[in-house]
């Protein structure tokens, strides 16, 4: 049972989050590097290039990296620090097993595979293939998450293999498919620079993706009109020539009320509808309604806003609409995501200079990591795990039967719910926190609790493989050679700075080992993450995700390539579409009639309050690492609630007051944050935190039909001061990581 | 003897407007190789009850450096390219009163080293071509150093303001404000 075996506090007092800092003058070597690798941020999926300076195989500090082009150099507080997670306390060097009473206990790499090897045998053998399911992370390189599905489906022998991308971006690729047959942002961000509208909607730009914000300022020095959709006046709301202020949970009737004044005014480029897309009478039809008084009402804009909105977006020559969770993270996301694409479509502007339309894609392998195959319904190159032709085809790559290839198995959350009813029994993680990651986390702390067995690959301890009956450790994000593709579409090189430290071994030879002991060691000989990326470049040979002409001599004399790029004299495609044909057989790109629905939950007597998550820009998702990193830690110890003063009056609620935020589901207690920068109508937490500070105690486990992803950004709640002040943040910290 | 290869054509210019209050700045200066992990830059919320704008408190490098003028121990120097260095260790007195005669509130004094510390505009880094550390990574653009025709280039809209008004006093500095169209000034109440 994978049942904490000594209590948290006892697991931190070992494994952290401890903060780590840079000495006084810096680590040995800092100033006298034996050398510098270039390579890329290990967070987000802008991928900024940086050089790691090396010093006797540990990473001393980092050096701006001028030339890539994306960033020159620019990097947010996240990349400036990422270094020291590096050569850290806290780093897993051994592997470890679970000890009732004891903790875990250090043992050898034999063992920890032969007991794994063992558990999943009997599990198998017990419940069936499919009884042992694994989870998988996109920090991973592509290598890496190609190795996982191939690993998965060829070595474990399970359907129930899914990745934590399901918390992010699916719903934009759902959308993306379903307009457009594939699934990749349609410009690079160079494109951004010279639209003259720009929407962004449901992404806190500035602090999510922070150097994206100088492509938006460079726009705007050449005049571009930034709209900005969000219920917070976020630092890139605070400038923006139009913020619409949103109620959560209503993006799509806002877009749909967009499109009706596109519609009725005729700012609709006729040409392009008729001859490139198909289905615009039913997404017309479907929103003849939405009236700007009835869009008011919904969204809560003023509708003098919405039509300023659609005038500036339907009179444009050029324009660009970005959207990243705050649109995606619902049950609607896909709804809300074709919204979008109508009015994009709808004006035609897409597939020619400075017009695009895409997702910010949140995790650091957020596109890569969608494409070859550790979603539970897909396999490499973006193909469907249920077409019989893909299917065909990547048994022949894989040298297997396809019936050996297993079918579409369970989403991530889905895997957990099936976890909680007994009917998944064995579980292996890579990467992957879901305990502070998936909404209504106590019923997946349950979950967890019931495996028979559970092994998790991971570089820290992180809340979720403390639970875990054996640990292996895994591999940094600089520990090992591979590629990622960032959120445009560019296929990038992660070099390899230093080797893992101690016992710690790469990820990909632990798979490797773990296929070999399963008896399908004669799928992975891979020499090195080459000869993966080599196998994935053929895997992927003719899906929508076309790899196949990108080599890592390229991406080095290039610094990236963009896919779709289908032969090796091929240059890549950093623009989408410009041939005005869509991945469709019909060449068309489809409308999608989108009705508007509501939350699965709304505000009622009970629960009068409604509550959306998201970032800060010191964290990065789960804070795996980045709450182990001393300074980002100190620049957001905690995390607030920010409300707004008028519903603060209501409660009688002043600053650093501590609220009891309740829903259906569990609660959790938070410092107020007064604030003018939100709706008065809606509260925030940030999510990076476990425990007693985790925010996904209260969102909701309700999912996306077609994505699948949970609605982590609206759900109702009640506010209960309860009459304690909070101490002053310093005096806090010490026990914020918990 | 190493050369300088310091480009006076090269400043500094700041854009508050842009500053998304990141901090990349400040952890970037701290690992300038002098800094000894503190920084010299300091980034502050204006009023966070009622935005999210936040400001940008870094040396001016005026061209007349109070702080130098009122150091009694000549501690701090002005060069021949404008860089108002940082007081000379071996001089420094902690006195503070650098820290008071500061006009932007720039110098702080280090209590745990009874010395003043400030922005030398990445001296080491500067005068070997390269750029300050803080400006090279400020993601949003708050942070440029470049040439100035470079940066009236690339933003139309706004101009590099150099002179202060505080009360009857002018001060003009190397460190140049990035301000809306035709404006000449910067008043300071
Ligand atoms: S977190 Fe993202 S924006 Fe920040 S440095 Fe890393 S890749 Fe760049
Ligand atoms: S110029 Fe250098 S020393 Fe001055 S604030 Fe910027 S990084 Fe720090
Ligand atoms: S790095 Fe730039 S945007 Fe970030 S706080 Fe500093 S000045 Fe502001």
């Amino acid at each position: 049972m994978a049942k904490l075996p000594i209590s948290a506090e006892k697991i931190i007092d070992k494994f952290g989050p401890k903060k780590h800092y840079t000495p006084m003058g810096g680590f040995e070597g800092s100033h006298e590097p034996d050398k510098l690798v270039k390579t890329h941020c290990c967070f987000c999926a802008m991928q900024c290039g940086i050089q790691l300076k090396v010093k006797d195989n540990k990473i001393a500090g980092f050096e701006p990296w001028m030339e890539f082009p994306f960033n020159e150099g620019r990097l947010c507080p996240k990349g400036v620090q990422r270094y020291l997670q590096n050569n850290h306390p806290d780093r897993l060097l051994q592997p470890y097993q679970r000890v009732e009473g004891k903790g875990f206990e250090p043992i050898t790499w034999d063992n920890a595979m032969e007991r794994t090897i063992s558990e999943i045998r009997r599990i198998q053998t017990q419940y069936g293939n499919d009884s042992f399911a694994m989870l998988s992370g996109v920090s991973l390189t592509n290598e890496k998450s190609y190795m996982v599905g191939k690993f998965a489906r060829l070595a474990l022998k399970t359907k129930n293999l899914d990745y934590n991308g399901r918390l992010c971006m699916v719903s934009a690729g759902a959308g993306n498919k379903k307009a457009f047959g594939l699934d990749r942002i349609s410009n690079s961000w160079a494109d951004l620079k010279h639209a003259e509208v720009i929407i962004i909607a449901g992404s806190n730009v500035s602090e999510c993706f922070p150097t994206l914000t100088h492509y938006i300022w460079q726009a705007r020095d050449n005049g571009a009109k930034l709209i900005v959709v969000d219920p917070r006046v976020t630092p890139i709301a605070r400038t923006a020539d139009l913020h619409l202020p949103v109620k959560p949970g209503r993006d799509s009737a806002l877009f749909g009320a967009i499109l009706k004044q596109l519609v009725d005014n005729d700012w609709i480029d006729h040409e392009f509808i008729e001859k490139h897309t198909n289905g615009f009478e039913a997404a017309a039809e479907a929103v003849k309604d939405y009236d700007l008084d009835w869009a008011e009402k919904t969204t809560g804009i003023e509708k003098e806003k919405i039509l300023q909105a659609a005038t500036w977006w339907g009179k444009a020559k050029t324009s660009f609409l970005l959207h990243a969770r705050g649109i995606e993270h619902h049950t609607k996301g896909v709804d809300n995501v074709l919204s979008c694409i109508n009015i994009v479509l709808a004006t035609g502007r897409i597939g020619k200079p400075y017009c695009g339309y895409g997702t910010i894609t949140g995790q650091g392998n957020g596109q890569g990591g969608r494409e070859h195959g550790h979603k539970c319904d897909q396999l490499p190159g973006n193909r469907d795990i249920s077409n019989p032709e893909h299917r065909k085809y990547i048994a022949e790559v894989w040298g297997v039967e396809e019936k050996e290839i297993p079918g579409m198995g369970l989403s991530a959350y889905e895997i957990i719910e099936a976890i909680h009813r007994g009917e998944i029994k064995g579980l292996i993680s890579i990467c992957f926190n879901p305990i502070v990651s998936l909404p209504n986390n106590n019923f997946v702390r349950e979950a967890f609790e019931k495996l028979e067995y559970y092994v998790a690959i991971d570089f820290f301890l992180n809340e979720t493989a403390r639970h875990a009956d054996v640990i292996l450790p895994g591999s940094l994000h600089e520990e090992e050679e591979g590629t990622v593709t960032t959120a445009e579409g560019r296929v990038v090189k992660i070099n390899q700075a230093i080797d893992p430290p101690g016992e710690a071994r790469k990820d990909s030879d632990i798979l490797i080992e773990m296929a070999r002991r399963l008896g399908a060691g004669d799928k992975f000989n891979f020499e090195n993450s080459e000869a993966v990326f080599n196998e994935l470049r053929v895997a992927s040979k003719g899906g929508t995700a076309d790899y196949y002409g990108i080599s890592y001599e390229k991406i080095e004399k290039n610094m990236g390539v963009f896919w779709p790029c289908p032969s090796e004299d091929h240059p890549g495609t950093p623009r989408l579409w410009e041939e005005k044909k869509s991945a469709f057989p019909d060449g068309k790109a489809r409308f999608n009639p989108v009705a508007y629905k509501e939350p699965a939950e709304v505000v009622d007597k009970d629960f009068p309050v409604i509550l959306t998550t998201g970032r800060v820009v010191s964290q990065y998702l789960s804070g795996t690492q980045t709450r182990r990193i001393g300074k980002l830690v100190d620049q957001y110890p905690e995390p607030l609630l920010e409300i707004h003063p008028s519903l603060a009056i209501q409660y009688n609620i002043q600053n650093r007051d501590l609220i009891t935020v309740r829903t259906r589901r569990g609660e959790a207690t938070f410092p107020a944050q007064i604030v003018e920068t939100i709706r008065p109508d809606t509260v925030f937490i940030p999510y990076h935190w476990g425990g007693s500070h985790s925010a996904n105690q209260l969102t909701v486990g309700d999912l996306d039909p077609i994505s699948k992803i949970p609605e982590f950004k609206v759900c109702a709640c009640q506010l209960i001061p309860t009459g304690k002040k909070a101490a002053p943040a310093e005096e806090r910290s010490a026990y914020q990581s918990s | 003897m190493t050369v300088t290869k310091y480009d006076q054509q090269m400043g500094f210019f700041i854009d508050m407007q842009r500053c998304i209050g990141c901090h990349a700045c400040e952890m970037a200066c701290a690992e300038c190789e002098t800094n000894g992990q503190e920084s010299m830059i300091h980034i502050h919320y204006v009023e966070r009850a009622v935005s999210t704008q936040t400001t940008v408190q870094v040396c001016m490098h005026c061209e007349d450096p109070a702080c130098a003028n009122v150091c009694p121990a000549d501690a701090i120097t002005k060069d021949e390219f404008g860089v108002v260095h940082t007081a000379e260790t071996s001089r420094c007195i902690g006195c503070s009163n650098c820290v008071l005669a500061c006009p932007f509130g720039v110098p702080q004094k280090q209590e745990k080293a009874e010395l003043m510390m400030k922005c030398n505009m990445c001296y080491d880094r500067t005068s070997a071509g390269k750029k300050p550390m803080c400006a090279t990574v400020c993601p949003s653009g708050a942070l440029f150093f470049g040439t100035r025709e470079e940066i009236e280039l690339k933003r139309p809209d706004s101009v590099p303001v150099d002179t202060f008004i505080f009360g009857n006093q002018e001060v003009k500095t190397k460190v140049k404000i990035m301000m809306p169209k035709g404006s000449n000034y910067l008043k300071v109440h």
